[in-house]
């Protein structure tokens, strides 16, 4: 018999792994508000079944913690089992053999700080603050937007009551079904089963199949008015809302187009301006008054719209380009993603043929530039990031898009200059190879490779590492700031300026689109509390009741993209609809958690807000 | 139309039905534990889960909705199994000392383990067992909870407070108040959370002993007022039927127990009619100075629902007592010194429909004639308590008549015990204030109804009076927005805080599922039409009050004795 042989995989070991995948989906179909105490104790038990047995702090040790959580659960608690717990879990991460021990307990550390409210609650009223809430998606959704509403409406082919029923939450059904990122997937209950679902595809397909659907009639005028600064998504979105609340509403935009980032920072190839002009349609159709090329601080002053509306809303966005700070970035031939972006709007767009460009930059806005530089006919495109692809912020899609379209990503690679040719125009970057490093902050930051500089000849650098806000004219009116952002309250008043708001990216820092909606939509309720009223944005329309038969485990219908040889070389749409037999399969999926579960007793559907 | 088969029986029903409800309709019954109609729709409890073909899992009866061909088992093996299982859950989190249990014998948990024969269960026991402060009129007992959440909902849903809530995750969740205790949060005190329990997870406090004590001591005079709306319900969970629960054999019942003055808080009815309506004639007079409408201020729930909610409409309140304060008032004043006694030798208890009374008659701003005017205050279910702890064989008693002199009551005070019966009481004496004569009786009667919120508006000497009635407080909430926002107007308002009034109200007995307070109604309107005096001005007793102690109505006396600034009460 010889010393080796294959050791096969045994079948409970593959039904344990099958488990493990079960857990894997679950968790990430974590429902929101759980008590904390609840999960830390559970995952403990889960630690305990992972661990060996040989050493005491591990062995012992988790299921002493184990108990003292579960005193705490039972409303048997006290301040000395709060000190013991602190105690016996220091004692584990610094005596446990190894991580199953010790990062258990870490764990366990790490929640003692975060959730110490509630453990308190735990032992002082015997019960938790945590608020369970019902529909993952729905509450994932910054604008909380119905999904499971108008997922049951889309399939029953009500496509225009599917558009009324989002833009009771969000005036930008149209954009958010091509270019959101989806937080409402992130958590879908659905993963339970199988994956989650495809709701911005279905939306999708209820914006694309959906008639002209008008706005809903605007309440009776209240004679206020009130001033919007800028027109991107988070400015119209309050301008929408305040306007079927029955405010006069104008807003200034400094751009010859509305829209924002959504105009101005989006390519083409992911949101046709029809798409656009479909919801700004729907916007100003409510009475929206518009002034653009109006530049407030140029044009208009803070101090006159203050004095000459009733509440002001400064939504500005983050349109800055920050700089990287190294050498000849001024150079002709280096340009900020953002203007590239901007210029290809234009009749006249950039003309790249020929040439060899570089994108510096991990994030969507670096995606956008590098696909946009190959549509522009660049001979070669290749993005420079400095630490590796999976850190990239960027979507997955986007950077798989890229890559498919030709694309190079080249990870761990710091700038460290520009270098120029003879007539001072860029001929190549500089960059020094990085080694992934100790995670800080929870990422792992990059540091110097041993490895000597690289250069990598270029005609064009293009630079995409992040906005910041154009906040200098505001801050002078008053605004307080923090770093280059606004500061506000959670209802987006403006401390210390009486009936200023302000929200969106100028407060938050470059974000999503939908984070500008929803910090728009608060504005629009905090502003009409300012001024005196309440009044109520609703659909008023029935939703179909959730069917009992579920769909069984189904996969899940993915969006394809147009093949890449054919999208690379133009600006269309590069992502294609479902179909409608997809669209059925896909409806189908909905585990219906606005009725099903805790929702169905309470918080299943916010009717109005 | 819906036709789908039950039981091999087929059933057409229309669209929307529930399982549960298009079995009723065939005559199969299928067990629930959670469920409570159009309130508790939830499906918690699993019970009525039944089998449906062609699907996988069992759907719960009810909140499934009937499709059409939909073929239904409700008594298979794995029905009885899953769900004499989940009884057993149950039980396995619940304390069941069921022979100490307030709600022995109409427990519907009891009822189910029961009738599926349980007899052992093989899980272990896991209860909670959670503090409670027992000085609070509503307890809870954490270790009996089921959790079905109806309390929770009757609380959102019928009376708009949302006082409970669920708390914590998993095998911890439970169920609590919004608040550290009970009377620090909004909660009106209507009880109708404890009428609703199916189990004795929620209980009103038990005060009998009190009554038994004061019983046995020969210092104390004990006075016993019996509320309207206890007449028509106390009978029913003694065994006895409507026609032997009446009010005459109530008050032997309740002389059998030992006491010597047993007196009806319709008598002090009238006396807050007289207080009331002439309180509302005067604001009639000066619209332009006086608050109005005037809103009702008889239920303690309602007003501790407009102190709470709408605290800026609480001048809106009549000044005038409820019943049974005014009773109180009387009692230890007037009737004390008929008997020659000191206030505080007499020991005035009350019979109520009501948890919330018992929150009254503690609020120190109440009592004018003695420290405390209404020393305790016992529900309807605690009399019946007292009753069958002194073994007394109630249906076997002659009727006999309540006492001389505060145990007389007109037809107009019977009725407050039904909703919009303060404000059609109020309305016949207002008329003759008005008119100098009597309206015919039953003048009013548009007013009536089970409505939770009615309107009417009546033509007296040329001066039209606008009314609105409620009953529960989501009702009452947006009765009072309605108010508040100027969509509706009127210049009398009546709000009882229980549905259909105090005859639906938290202390009276408790039939899991089913709403008596209509049928309770119409018993105390057929007591009205058969009493010989239908207005409150002709009770001779209020008139003789009036014209050896009191004077008249709004007197300085009256005004000391009947009335207060419920805006001063302690909440």
């Amino acid at each position: 018999m010889s010393r080796l042989s294959i050791t096969p995989w045994e079948n409970s070991q593959r039904t344990v792994d099958d488990l493990y995948a079960d857990m894997e989906r679950r968790i990430s179909a974590a429902p929101c508000g759980n008590c904390p105490v609840e999960l830390t104790s559970a995952f403990l038990k889960l630690c305990l079944a992972q661990s060996c047995g040989k050493c005491v702090p591990c062995r012992i040790g988790l299921d002493r913690l184990s108990d003292l959580l579960d005193r705490l659960l039972d409303g048997n608690g006290s301040e000395e089992d709060m000190q013991t717990i602190l105690r016996l879990s220091q004692s584990i991460v610094d005596s446990a053999d190894c991580a199953i021990g010790f990062e258990a307990a870490q764990m366990v550390l790490d929640g003692y700080v975060a959730f110490h409210d509630d453990y308190l609650a735990h032992i002082e009223q015997g019960s938790c603050t945590a608020n369970f809430k019902s529909v993952p998606c729905v509450e994932l959704c910054p604008a909380h937007v119905d999904a499971p509403g108008y997922i049951s409406l889309v399939g029953e082919g009500r496509y225009d009551d599917a558009i009324r029923l989002i833009r009771k939450d969000n005036p930008f059904p149209s954009v958010c079904a091509l270019v959101c990122e989806h937080p409402c997937e992130s958590h879908c209950r659905r993963s339970i089963v199988d994956a989650p679902l495809n709701i911005r595809g279905i939306k999708r397909f209820a914006v694309e199949h959906s008639g002209d659907v008008p706005p809903p009639p605007c309440a009776p005028p209240t004679g206020k008015r009130v001033a919007i600064v800028g027109g991107g998504p988070s400015g119209l979105t309050a301008a929408y809302f305040l306007s079927l609340m029955g405010h006069k509403v104008t807003v200034f935009e400094k751009k010859p187009e509305l829209g924002g980032m959504l105009c101005y920072g989006i390519p083409l190839y992911r949101l046709p301006e029809e798409y656009l002009d479909r919801d700004l349609n729907c916007i100003l159709a409510t009475g929206v008054e518009v002034k653009l090329e109006c530049q407030v601080g140029v044009d208009v002053t803070m101090e006159e719209l203050r004095q000459d509306y009733d509440s002001v809303y400064v939504a500005i966005g983050a349109t800055k380009q920050k700089n990287l700070g190294i050498p000849n970035e001024d150079a002709p031939g280096v340009l900020s993603a953002i203007h590239l972006l901007d210029s290809t709007i234009q009749e006249v767009k950039p003309d790249f043929t020929g040439l060899n460009v570089v994108v510096i930059g991990g994030g969507n806005v670096a995606m956008d530039a590098t696909r946009t530089s190959v549509r522009l006919g660049a001979k070669s495109v290749k993005c420079v990031y400095r630490r590796r692809i999976s850190d990239m912020t960027a979507l997955e899609e986007e950077i798989a898009g890229a890559m498919a379209e030709g694309c190079e990503i080249l990870p761990l690679k710091a700038p460290v200059r520009i270098v120029t040719d003879e007539q001072g125009k860029v001929s190549g970057l500089v960059v020094q190879p990085q080694v992934i490093g100790e995670v800080r902050g929870g990422r792992p930051a990059p540091r110097k490779a041993d490895q000597p500089e690289e250069l990598i000849p270029c005609d064009v650098v293009l630079i995409a590492v992040g906005q910041v806000v154009d906040s200098q004219y505001f801050s002078q009116s008053g605004m307080p700031l923090k770093w280059d952002n606004f500061i506000t309250a959670d209802d987006g008043s403006v401390p210390g300026m009486e009936g200023v708001f302000s929200g969106g990216d100028c407060v938050s820092g470059p974000a999503t689109v939908i984070l500008a909606i929803e910090a728009g939509k608060v504005a629009a309720a905090s502003i009409d509390e300012y001024l005196g009223f309440h009044t109520d944005i609703s659909a008023n329309l029935e939703v179909p009741p959730a069917p009992f038969r579920l769909q069984g485990a189904t996969g899940r219908i993915d969006l394809t993209e147009r093949e890449a040889s054919w999208r690379k070389n133009d600006f269309e749409l590069m992502e294609n609809s479902m179909s409608k037999q997809e669209m059925d399969q896909e409806c189908s999926r909905c585990l219906r958690c606005d009725h099903y579960g805790h929702a169905g007793f309470k918080g299943g559907r916010l009717a109005k807000w | 139309m819906v036709t789908l088969t039950i039981d091999n029986k087929a059933v057409t029903v229309p669209e929307g039905t529930t399982i549960l409800d298009a079995a009723k309709q065939v005559e199969i019954h299928i067990p629930t534990l959670c469920y409570l109609r159009d309130i508790n729709e939830v499906g918690s409890c699993r019970i009525c889960a039944v089998e449906v073909e062609g699907v996988n899992k069992l759907a719960t009866a009810c909140n499934t909705l009937v499709e059409n061909g939909m073929v239904v088992h409700t008594n298979t093996p794995r029905v009885r199994t899953t769900r004499k299982t989940n009884v057993e859950l149950i039980l396995s989190q619940h304390v069941d000392h069921c022979v100490t249990c307030v709600r022995s014998g109409n427990c519907s948990l009891q009822r189910l383990s029961t009738d599926m024969n349980i007899q052992s269960v093989p899980f272990g026991k896991a209860t909670s067992e959670r503090p409670w402060d027992k000085t609070q009129p509503i307890l809870r007992d954490s270790a009996k909870c089921i959790k079905c959440l109806r309390c929770v909902s009757v609380c959102e849903r019928v009376q708009s407070l949302g006082v409970w809530e669920v708390t914590g995750s998993g095998a911890h969740t439970t169920v609590r108040v919004r608040g550290t205790r009970m009377n620090e949060t909004n909660c009106a005190f209507c009880g109708q959370c404890v009428a609703h329990c199916p189990v004795g997870a929620l209980r009103g406090r038990d005060d009998t002993e009190k009554v038994f004590a004061a019983l046995t001591d020969p210092e104390k005079e004990v006075v016993f007022q019996i509320a309207p709306a206890v007449r028509a319900a106390w009978g029913e969970n003694l065994g006895l039927t409507p026609e032997q629960a009446t009010e005459k054999r109530l008050a032997a019942a309740v002389r059998a127990l030992g006491v010597k003055h047993v007196f009806d808080t319709t008598f002090s009815a009238d006396l807050t009619i007289m207080e009331e309506s002439s309180e509302f004639v005067e604001r009639l007079s000066d619209p332009e100075h006086a608050t109005l409408p005037q809103f009702t201020s008889c239920c303690p729930g309602w007003v501790r629902f407009l102190r709470r909610e709408f605290p800026d409409m609480a001048p809106h309140l009549s000044t005038a007592k409820s019943p049974q304060q005014m009773f109180g008032a009387v009692a230890k004043s007037y009737y004390a010194q008929l008997l020659g006694k000191k206030p505080e030798d007499i020991f005035c208890v009350s019979v109520m429909p009501c948890i919330a009374k018992k929150y009254e008659a503690d609020v120190p701003q109440v009592n004018d004639a003695a420290e405390k005017d209404v020393d305790v205050v016992i529900t309807a279910r605690e009399l019946v308590r007292m009753l069958r702890a002194t073994q007394i064989n109630v249906a076997a008693l002659p009727e006999e008549e309540f006492d001389h002199p505060l145990g007389v009551g007109s037809g107009a005070g019977v009725i407050f015990g039904v909703t919009g019966g303060v404000m059609e009481a109020a309305l016949r004496t207002a008329y003759w204030k008005l008119t100098g004569s009597n309206p015919p009786a039953d003048a009013f009667q548009e007013i009536r109804g089970q409505k939770p919120w009615r309107e009417a508006s009546f033509t007296i000497q040329d001066t039209t009076v606008r009314l609105a009635v409620a009953s529960g407080l989501s009702s009452a909430r947006m009765l009072m927005e309605a108010i508040q926002s100027g969509q509706a107007s009127y210049d009398f308002v009546e709000v009882m805080a229980c549905p259909g009034g105090c005859s639906g109200g938290g202390g009276q007995p408790i039939h899991d599922g089913v709403d008596l307070s209509e049928a309770r109604g119409n018993r105390l309107y057929a007591l009205d039409q058969a009493n010989p005096i239908r207005f409150s001005h002709e009770n001779p007793v209020i008139q003789k009050l009036y014209k050896e102690y009191l004077e008249e109505p709004l007197s300085h006396k009256a005004h000391k004795l009947l009335h207060t600034e419920q805006a001063n009460w302690e909440l």
